[in-house]
């Protein structure tokens, strides 16, 4: 009996010869993320615990992107915390202002192909575009990791999701992602792994197979992998002959294979206030808007950048609309100026603010007011999460949302 | 006897607590925010050995702890739902908050209904019926008995 893409990833780590779902194995961390709102926690329970020192320091990533920069008093404890316990332990890869973690793992390379990696955060599922074993954990447990290098995993069932053919050209991975969430539900994967293929994901970018697997544990998935190929390779900077070994057994066992055909998908929404809550687009043209969002460590990549561009070239946002786009790292923010998109979505109307989470964790940088609309790009519609609970968020692909800020309501892109 | 409050499909952890009281110094302060969203009452009217009965894919979303610690803090004597997000129910267990399964608990009974809950069978006595939760594994369990991970590991160095 073969074996899934994650069941290889495991029995790489651990070095057993088998490994079938529902056994409960430990794993060796090769990495973790810890960010900002959780490390004053992390710090506590680590002492709680009767640990002294991190087990290696090298592998252990703390980033502030939640509250970057400060936007109330308190905000500055989890800096002061956080930098005091980087300088006892020696930490070695510490992020103040560089972008949202979620980016960073995989942009500089601390998430790689068939590695294990647990952040404090759910969206920690994202590094899986690269063939990596992530996800995410509380603050105990990372804590527990911190001391001992491990953590124990039951060995998660694989449900299989292969998308073929082309997608129609104002169709992208939000889409898809958001589609497949409609379809499995908000606890359709919980404890599984999923794993993504079929031509349509093999042409996808490592930018959109990032956001389809930084949304994957919406539907409660533990991981959610894409074989590595030679984009993988040259974005994660290794030899491809490293990583060939990721790839499924031909006769896996998988709980479910689901297929789609990308030339039937179309533009969707995610309504308020599920993720599921899944909407064609052209369903919902005509609801007015009072603020776009685009940004977030789903889509706040140089991709969604320049689709959002591409949809507001010479056009301006709808009056009394706000704009907010926030680019997911530095030197994603960098690009974007070199490749003229931030030029034209400033010219635009739009409020460009600094790399990191942004509104998407509703702390900062454009929290709405009773009654108000959004449409955001970012991974989550939950009730009072970017306000007062009367808000409504709406959730769709940078395209969708850069034209429906020009139009001031939802509409279809180009 | 405990008292049930009742909670439906996908309660999500913004609505045990929304993001904003996460900045707050301690679960201490966090506590009286739990369920904001969703009632007014709760937080006020729940006392120590109440029950939490809720539906499906209960704690989805973010990975905070404080979503479980919050209830721990407030007294809350065990959740039991039809199912439990992942992250949720590891971090349950890590600090000593049951966490129990039970397909038919939530359909049975109603906001207020007063219950029994036995940890060590796996019970709940409700309307003159027992529920029989699933079992936690060994590991699972162990770490819960001990009362948290916490305890696990301080065990272990002893």
């Amino acid at each position: 009996m073969g074996h899934t893409l994650i069941e290889k990833i495991i029995m790489k780590n651990t070095g057993l010869d088998t490994v079938s779902p529902g056994q409960i194995v430990t794993v060796n961390v090769d990495r973790v993320m810890i960010h900002d709102i959780f490390i004053p926690f992390v710090a506590e329970k680590f002492k709680e615990m009767g640990f002294t020192r991190v087990w290696d320091p090298d592998k252990i990533c703390l980033i502030y992107d939640h509250m970057v920069p400060t936007s109330a008093v308190e905000d500055v404890r989890h800096f002061q915390i956080g930098d005091a316990f980087a300088a006892e332990q020696r930490l070695t890869h510490v992020h103040r202002t560089d972008g949202i973690c979620h980016q960073l793992m995989p942009e500089m390379g601390y998430a790689r192909p068939g590695q294990v990696v647990f952040g404090t955060d759910s969206h920690t599922t994202t590094y899986g575009a690269v063939g990596c074993f992530s996800s995410g954990i509380g603050y105990t447990e990372m804590a527990a990791i911190l001391g001992t290098g491990e953590l124990w995993v039951r060995v998660p069932e694989t449900i299989r999701i292969e998308i073929d053919g082309e997608l129609p050209g104002n169709v992208s991975a939000k889409d898809v992602i958001l589609t497949i969430l409609g379809d499995l539900r908000a606890d359709g994967a919980t404890y599984k792994a999923l794993e993504f293929g079929g031509s349509a994901v093999e042409k996808m970018s490592v930018a959109s197979r990032l956001t389809m697997s930084n949304m994957s544990v919406e539907c409660g998935a533990k991981c959610a992998l894409v074989a590595p190929d030679e984009k993988t390779a040259a974005f994660s900077g290794v030899p491809m002959a490293e990583i060939a070994w990721l790839k499924p057994d031909p006769d896996a066992h998988y709980e479910r294979v689901i297929h789609y055909s990308a030339a039937g998908l179309k533009p969707v929404c995610a309504c308020p206030s599920q993720v599921d809550n899944i909407h064609p687009a052209a369903e919902l043209v005509g609801t007015k808007l009072d603020e776009v969002f685009i940004g977030s460590c789903t889509n706040g990549r140089l991709e969604d950048l320049a689709a959002a561009a591409g949809q507001l070239e010479g056009k301006t946002v709808a009056p009394g609309l706000r704009l907010i786009v926030t680019p997911a790292s530095r030197s994603i923010y960098i690009e974007a100026v070199k490749a003229g998109y931030i030029e034209t979505l400033v010219k635009a109307g739009a409020i460009v603010t600094q790399p990191g989470c942004g509104l998407c964790c509703g702390r900062a940088g454009g929290i709405l007011a009773d009654g108000e609309t959004v449409l955001a790009t970012n991974n989550r519609n939950f009730l009072g999460r970017m306000g007062p609970s009367s808000v409504k968020i709406y959730l769709a692909s940078p395209a969708v949302a850069a034209a429906s800020a020009a139009a001031g309501e939802i509409v279809l892109p180009e | 006897m405990s008292k049930i409050f009742t909670f439906k499909n996908d309660v999500d952890t913004d609505q045990i607590l929304a993001s904003q009281y996460l900045l707050l110094p301690n679960v201490d302060e966090m506590k009286g925010h739990a369920f904001e969203s969703l009632s007014d009452t709760f937080a006020s009217d729940v006392r120590p050995g109440d029950l939490i009965v809720a539906g499906d894919n209960f704690g989805c979303g973010s990975s905070r702890e404080q979503a479980p610690a919050v209830l721990k803090a407030l007294g809350v004597k065990a959740v039991v739902a039809k199912s439990f997000a992942r992250i949720f129910y590891r971090s349950a267990i890590n600090i000593g908050l049951p966490v129990l399964i039970s397909a038919e608990l939530s359909d049975a009974v109603r906001d207020g209904d007063e219950a029994e809950l036995d940890l060590t069978a796996g019970t709940v006595t409700a309307g003159g019926k027992v529920y029989a939760c699933t079992k936690l594994p060994p590991y699972m369990q162990r770490i819960l008995n001990a009362g948290g991970l916490i305890a696990v590991l301080n065990a272990e160095e002893a």
